[in-house]
């Protein structure tokens, strides 16, 4: 675990071995539940850790401590993810495991994190990989949890399910499947809920891919009140060009980040037209791959990236300023320029490699030099 | 071999720049000014305000500006310094960019004033002779600028740069020095002189149309026309050149490219001097022609020329594209876009999520102000103005803030509570008071779940206070829950705290008979959780022993039964296993109440003064 110091940097707080096999996931829970963790593992178990609050000597020398609250150790395979649902559902959450069982698991007193039940036992009939909770606390919308699986077997069954709430019976059913996905699913997602009504589901494959859930009218089925919706595939991304492992939104659910086996991190963003592009690619490190992140307007002389526009700044422009009394009157003024917004009309069609194909080419030397400021025309009026 | 590290990897940079908080803060000012601006204003005087709206952007534009270079000219940091006069670089482009907006926009300046406006425009990013012939001399081939050449009659360059930007009087007055230079050439300078003193300028004022000044404007064309085919220039080449600028001789004029510098420069000069009442709709025809042979197949357009030349053709929505595109801070294009819109000039398009540019820029530009530890409060500000999304983003966003301190807690809360965001409000509160009570401050844990109004959480901590009590026989906190006033009503287990405390405190004052009735109407109004009682009755004790009689008879009685239906609900099993100093206790207050009853029975058969 890493805190935030005051200064802004990070430090490893807390670190030890716990489970007995690889862990997988943590996640976690909302801070009105206090500083509360859950880990899931390939040694079958989930374990959900508190932070306790020590000495005052543990605060100065940096340390904290979690204290494990209680394990769960109904899985009889590797717990392959945990996640907390939504606040307003309480203090509940999932795991899913290997063996394609899903369990939702709830502690009714939030003071108490050692007492947690079983409330729901899912069966997939495949191999689950991820689980996501729908963030909507809408009235109009039922909790749902999304499941992904990697299952490897031959016949092609859709790898994400979707599962609700079902008011009438008190238990979670199967509401959709999606047909589509049929390569393994790594990661999956749901984005936070603007209050729209329907949802949106990003999904780590093969590729990157975005689903619109729209839901239409319930069926009156005897078992009553089961959703039915109307899938859209909004966005298929390949430029990972290998296994995307992990997918996770912003606050809003406007960029989506992805990662992938190529060893690069990818952000995705809707322009205003909703059409999907990417806005900015990072490598392993941070660092944005040659010209194509956003940096800022003012080119920050940091990373490699910088390099490039400098080339392209050397040959002087219209658009080039500098101001007159600095001593090196060679001061480039090429805006660093990287495509963060896709522009409104669905005309002009830009890719990354559009946005760093425009900076570089060679400029004859047209240079203006602006005068101090103190001269300005009287009727500026301002 | 993979690394086992975490990143921390962040966007909107510039946030974070110092010298740019001006900007954000004053902007921020001016758009809020915007927005409550008063709508009922028509026409000509809410054209006015709008043209003052983006002034003062401008302005501030401006003022950021010359801090920027203010601080690019005290570092020493070769690199500090270089990123200032970036920084400073960009800024006069976006300067440049929105006063060209303003004139052809915001302002729509027409025929006549157009001119007069671009002219203001291209002077105030003014090239500056002395400079350009530094740049030359410090070029890699000197020589091959036409400037080197006239490097040392500078003032020879100086009047040819007034005359391309049209600043005739300043012209006038240094070619007088070139005149007095050359005797000889003194008539032929009077000559010029006059033409450039009788050119014609479309005016601001009323006093005159476009026609009459069409007119003028076309026989002074002429006379110009007739001086030069006469000769009465050829003598001296410089006059010549000056003269055939003034015709708008094409030739002439790029004959200066390295004085004009820019194509935009070159075009704003051959409309002064050939077309001077150009109409905003004929510019783009000129702008297009003027970029192709100023650039002349050298060179192609930069962001810079594209976003000029969209604005030239009216192309709104492209000037923010390509704005947006170029720069990656959304501020400009939030602002600018929201001016635009407020002068009606955005068509709103059906949007996926129902919204539309202004917002969605707007939205953008607010969201990379919350990661900033001081200018999200901004941020509030422009949310308040998205109609549509600007709420839920709050929303999502406000929750996220990092709550290091009180202080910021509360201003976030101040926030939420003045937007009736409630369950924001609960929501915060109820994370300070976690924390709060994991860090065992249980006054302010107690105070983060009355502000809450979160009875559950309330009750949870009036027992751990009641807890401690029993184990230390202090209070903590004493402060808070003297002056809980009427929010001790929010859960029962509060309301015994509160009370419980005043009974000791009316205890301290020496109150007894008050804290008497305190302390039975706690048990028998069953304020006081069963759990309590023991403590309640021990807490009797006391006041049962003092020398004088505190109880009465009838609450001696209540005493005993409170007393007799604690015990009496225990089972055989649980009087068992009570340890000795229970059942002692048990006894001592049976004892004491008994001791009461009898002097109080007899205090109350007591006749008064007998």
């Amino acid at each position: 675990v890493w805190d935030k110091s005051e200064n802004g940097d990070w430090h490893c707080t807390a670190s030890w071995k716990t489970h007995s096999g690889s862990v997988w996931r943590v996640t976690w829970a909302h801070p009105e539940f206090g500083q509360v963790l859950a880990s899931c593992s390939f040694d079958r178990t989930a374990a959900v850790w508190e932070e306790i609050v020590g000495e005052s000597n543990d605060k100065l020398r940096g340390q904290s401590h979690w204290v494990k609250r209680t394990t769960l150790v109904d899985s009889r395979t590797s717990v392959t993810d945990v996640k907390f649902a939504p606040k307003h559902m309480g203090l509940m959450l999932a795991t899913c495991s290997a063996d394609g069982v899903v369990r939702i698991y709830e502690a009714p007193d939030v003071m108490n994190l050692s007492q947690w039940s079983l409330q729901h036992e899912i069966s997939c009939k495949l191999s689950c990989s991820c689980i996501s909770w729908n963030p909507s606390s809408s009235r109009a919308h039922s909790p749902m949890i999304a499941v992904g699986s990697d299952d490897n077997s031959p016949n092609i069954l859709a790898k994400v399910q979707i599962y609700e709430y079902n008011e009438n019976t008190r238990k979670y059913a199967k509401a959709e499947a999606l047909m589509t996905v049929t390569d393994p699913v790594h990661d999956i997602a749901f984005a936070p809920n603007l209050g729209r009504s329907f949802h949106i589901l990003a999904v780590a494959t093969k590729d990157v891919r975005i689903f619109t859930l729209k839901p239409l009218r319930k069926e009156l089925t005897t078992s009553g009140g089961l959703t039915k919706f109307e899938i859209h595939i909004v966005a298929q991304f390949d430029n990972h060009n290998s296994q995307v492992w992990r997918v996770s939104w912003n606050i809003t659910g406007t960029v989506l980040a992805s990662s992938g086996d190529d060893g690069c991190v990818r952000l995705w963003k809707a322009n205003y037209m909703d059409n999907w592009k990417c806005t900015g690619i990072l490598k392993g490190n941070g660092s944005p791959v040659n010209g194509s992140s956003q940096q800022g307007i003012f080119n920050a002389s940091l990373g490699s990236a910088n390099t490039s526009l400098q080339n392209s700044l050397n040959g002087s422009s219209a658009s080039r300023y500098f101001f007159p009394p600095l001593d090196s009157p060679r001061a480039g003024s090429r805006w660093s320029s990287h495509a963060q917004l896709l522009p409104p009309p669905p005309l002009i069609e830009h890719s990354c490699d559009a946005d760093t194909a425009s900076l570089q080419y060679p400029h004859p030397r047209r240079r203006c030099v602006s005068r101090p400021l103190n001269l300005l025309p009287e009727n500026e009026g301002v | 071999p993979s690394s086992s590290r975490v990143f921390v990897v962040r966007k909107d940079q510039d946030i974070y720049i110092q010298t740019l908080r001006k900007l954000f803060n004053e902007s921020h000012g001016i758009f809020i000014g915007l927005q409550r601006s008063e709508e009922e204003l028509a026409g000509k005087s809410r054209k006015a305000q709008l043209v003052q709206v983006s002034k003062n952007y401008r302005s501030v534009i401006r003022a950021c500006m010359e801090d920027m270079h203010q601080a690019a000219i005290s570092t020493r940091d070769p690199a500090l310094h270089s990123q200032y006069s970036t920084q400073v670089s960009i800024l006069s482009a976006m300067e440049l960019i929105w006063n060209l907006c303003e004139i052809l926009f915001v302002e729509a300046a027409a025929a006549g004033p157009l001119l007069l406006r671009l002219l203001d425009w291209v002077r105030l990013h003014v090239c500056d002779v002395d400079n350009m012939v530094r740049e030359v001399l410090s070029s890699e081939n000197p020589s091959k600028h036409e400037l080197f050449w006239n490097a040392a009659n500078r003032w020879f360059l100086q009047v040819d740069v007034f005359v391309l930007q049209g600043r005739m009087d300043e012209a006038r007055h240094l070619l007088a020095k070139e005149a007095s230079a050359n005797p000889t050439s003194v008539n032929m300078y009077k000559t010029l002189d006059d033409l450039m003193k009788k050119m014609p300028v479309p005016s601001l004022g009323n006093t005159q149309t476009l026609t009459e000044m069409e007119l003028k404007w076309q026989h002074w064309h002429e006379e110009c026309q007739r001086y030069l085919q006469d000769g009465t220039f050829a003598s001296n080449s410089h006059m010549e050149s000056i003269c055939k600028i003034l015709l708008g001789d094409e030739d002439a004029i790029l004959e200066k490219k390295e004085l004009l510098t820019t194509w935009y420069q070159f075009l704003v000069t051959r409309l002064l001097y050939s077309h001077p009442t150009v109409k905003p709709m004929e510019l783009r025809f000129y702008a297009q022609a003027c970029m192709d042979l100023f650039l002349g197949g050298e060179s192609s357009p930069e962001p810079l020329d594209t976003i000029l030349m969209a604005a030239f053709e009216f192309e709104m929505h492209q000037v923010i594209k390509e704005c947006s595109i170029a720069l990656s801070n959304w501020w400009f294009v939030a602002h600018l876009t929201d001016l635009l819109d407020h002068c009606k000039l955005l068509q709103s398009h059906n949007l996926y999520f129902g919204s539309n540019m202004r917002e969605f820029l707007l939205l953008e530009y607010a969201s990379g102000l919350f990661s900033h530890h001081s200018l999200w409060q901004l941020g509030v500000d422009y949310f308040d103005h998205c109609p549509e999304y600007g709420r839920v983003y709050l929303e999502l966003h406000i929750e996220r803030i990092p709550l290091n301190t009180e202080q910021k807690a509360l201003k976030v809360l101040r926030i939420c509570e003045q937007r009736q965001m409630h369950e924001q409000v609960r929501s915060i509160c109820k994370i300070m008071a976690m924390k709060a009570l994991r860090n065992n401050r249980l006054g302010s844990a107690l105070s983060w779940s009355i502000r809450a109004k979160d009875a559950a959480f309330a009750t949870l901590i009036s027992d751990r206070f009641l807890k401690d009590y029993c184990e230390r026989g202090c209070f903590s906190d004493l402060d808070l829950i003297d002056n809980l006033g009427p929010s001790m009503l929010l859960s029962d287990r509060l309301t015994f705290l509160g009370k419980y405390r005043e009974f000791h405190r009316l205890y301290g004052e020496k109150r007894f008979s008050e804290a008497a009735k305190l302390l039975l109407m706690l048990m028998t109004a069953h304020i006081a959780p069963c759990s309590f009682w023991m403590t309640l009755l021990t807490d009797a004790l006391p006041l049962l022993e003092q020398k004088e009689v505190i109880f009465s008879a009838e609450q001696t009685y209540e005493l005993m039964r409170c007393l007799e239906d604690l015990t009496a609900g225990k089972s055989d099993k649980q009087k068992f296993q009570d340890d000795d100093v229970e059942t002692m206790k048990v006894e001592m207050l049976r004892l004491a109440l008994a001791r009461n009853l009898a002097r109080v029975i007899v205090k109350e058969g007591t006749l008064e003064g007998s």
